[in-house]
């Protein structure tokens, strides 16, 4: 069972379903809130980590998409130009999550976004600007 | 002592191909297992490289005359303001200057976009005189159509550097990028055991006229950098702990490559450049050969309260520590992160190396050597 990390985006108009409840106890999804901003009347986001055979997972999602919740793994969420980047490492000092680290040996930046919690402090960290964060 | 070599011999072995060329980092990881002196036998010449933000910088521009002919006075390229206070046609852009209200977008931009080949809006006023009668032009310039693009950087390749913290409860933006409340992270920038003046700490073959990779062209030392300090301390190695001498650095940004000049922006500090320098270390002697052998571990610097400088130094760490994502402060793990780009800076290294292995790029011995200094002055508030 792998561990995924997703963003997702609750259209302004919830149905005031339950839906991190369902997937724990319908769909048996280990959950783990990352990261939450949710304000009524307004699109909200979830990060969340979720945990489940990949079926199970499937089905969860398909339940989420019926409800109109959007839900797409994180790394399709926040995106950064790896051909521009000069491999400084300013943005390595602010990620406390430890998704942007540097490489010992090759002296890289190495980013893995399983790891991401969306703080959106790279954002502003990087000096040329390569990261984004597409929330819809 | 051993035998001596002169840079002189060095240039004829490099002229007939049989020169040994090493980048620092090879020859400090060769020093854990040889001697300064077999090291001052088998090696010639040592190349460094640094690729980290260096504010002090800038490019004079000759923008050639127009027909009726003018004095340009105030003017701006793609609306940032460059100096024109000097003749007629000549200007200077630094790196630093931004085009108000938009603060992320500076002079750096504007030289990076110079040196790439691209188009830049040039807009000027003057009052108009008899011999340079025009008074307004708004017109395009690229690399290909002004008569010079000269870099000059009045401090860059700075010897050592402070680490960066921050004490308090809120986060810092600074030129050491955003620090993170509460001793969050730290961050450093020099490329270490790769960085010029690390490598020849008492500036014995580096001072005026030295030749060198100079943001992807060659330039050379015009000069000491401003802020020039060889009064900091120096530890058991040889090296000066903390931020100490600079170089003021020239070069034909005609023939740079953005690979190695890239603008960049600070949050909420601004707009700063990093500059790609790489210089030649001739291994003349026995001393020379240890210096050059220098490993992160031997090269300490300051920890600095940049939330609040009244702290004063904190402590004091090593690169080896530094680079290892990780140092210890007061007993507190502090994660680590470096503003200044190792990667590039082993590019610069490993490129200058092959240019002198190939025979392209010969050593210079400096027309002179930089003065010792006692310290720096501080601006007094006197009125």
């Amino acid at each position: 069972m792998k561990s995924r990390r997703f963003v997702l985006t609750f259209p302004p108009e919830a149905t005031g379903e339950p839906i991190t409840y369902n997937l724990i106890r319908k769909f048996d999804i280990m959950v783990n809130i990352v990261k939450a901003d949710v304000t009524p009347g307004q699109v909200g986001h979830l990060v969340m980590e979720m945990t489940a055979p990949s079926k199970v997972l499937k089905e969860g999602m398909d339940y989420m998409k019926r409800q109109n919740v959007e839900c797409v793994p994180i790394d399709r969420k926040i995106t950064y130009s790896e051909d521009l980047c000069i491999h400084c490492g300013a943005c390595s000092a602010v990620c406390f999550a430890g998704a942007l680290t540097m490489n010992r040996s090759t002296a890289e930046l190495v980013f893995e976004p399983e790891k991401c919690v969306m703080c959106e402090l790279c954002l502003t960290a990087c000096p040329l600007k390569l990261f984004s964060i597409d929330l819809g | 002592m051993g035998k001596k070599k002169s840079v002189e011999e060095i240039n004829e072995k490099i002229r007939s191909g049989r020169a040994v060329v090493l980048t620092a980092e090879q020859v400090a990881a060769m020093g854990r297992e040889s001697t300064p002196a077999r090291i001052a036998e088998k090696v010639d010449v040592v190349t460094t490289g640094t690729f980290g933000p260096m504010c002090s910088s800038g490019m004079f521009i000759n923008f050639g005359h127009t027909d009726p002919p003018m004095r340009m006075e105030r003017l701006t390229l793609n609306n940032v303001p460059v100096f024109g206070g000097i003749a007629a046609v000549d200007a200077y852009i630094g790196a630093t200057e931004t085009a108000l209200p938009h603060d992320q977008y500076g002079g750096a931009h504007v030289i990076e976009e110079l040196i790439a080949g691209k188009d830049v809006l040039l807009q000027a006023t003057a009052k108009g005189t008899d011999c340079y009668p025009r008074t307004e032009i708004r017109t395009l310039i690229n690399r290909e159509r002004v008569n010079e693009m000269i870099m000059f950087n009045p401090r860059n390749a700075y010897q050592n550097y402070n680490v960066a913290v921050n004490s308090t409860s809120k986060m810092k933006y600074t030129y050491m990028g955003t620090l993170l409340p509460s001793f969050g992270n730290a961050t450093f920038s020099t490329s270490g055991e790769l960085s010029p003046l690390l490598n020849d700490p008492e500036m014995r073959t580096i001072g005026i006229g030295t030749r060198i990779f100079f943001g992807g062209a060659t330039g050379y030392v015009a000069w000491h950098g401003t802020q020039f300090n060889t009064g900091k301390p120096v530890n058991e190695h040889g090296v000066p702990v903390g931020n100490s001498a600079t170089l003021a650095l020239i070069g034909n940004a005609k023939e740079m490559d953005t690979r190695f000049i890239k603008a960049a922006y600070f949050e909420k500090y601004g707009v700063s450049i990093f500059v790609g320098v790489g210089i030649p270390i001739p291994v003349l002697d026995e001393d020379m050969a240890r210096r050059v052998m220098i490993r992160n571990s031997q090269i300490e610097t300051n920890v600095i309260d940049y939330g609040n400088p009244a702290n004063g130094v904190l402590g004091r760490t090593d690169y080896q520590s530094l680079f290892s994502g990780e140092i210890t402060l007061s007993g507190k793990k502090i994660r680590t992160a470096p503003l200044s780009s190792v990667k590039v800076a082993r590019e610069i290294a490993s490129i200058l190396r092959e240019e002198i292995v190939a025979g392209r790029f010969i050593l210079t011995e400096p027309v002179e050597l930089f003065r010792k200094t006692a310290g720096l002055n501080s601006l007094q508030i006197r009125l």
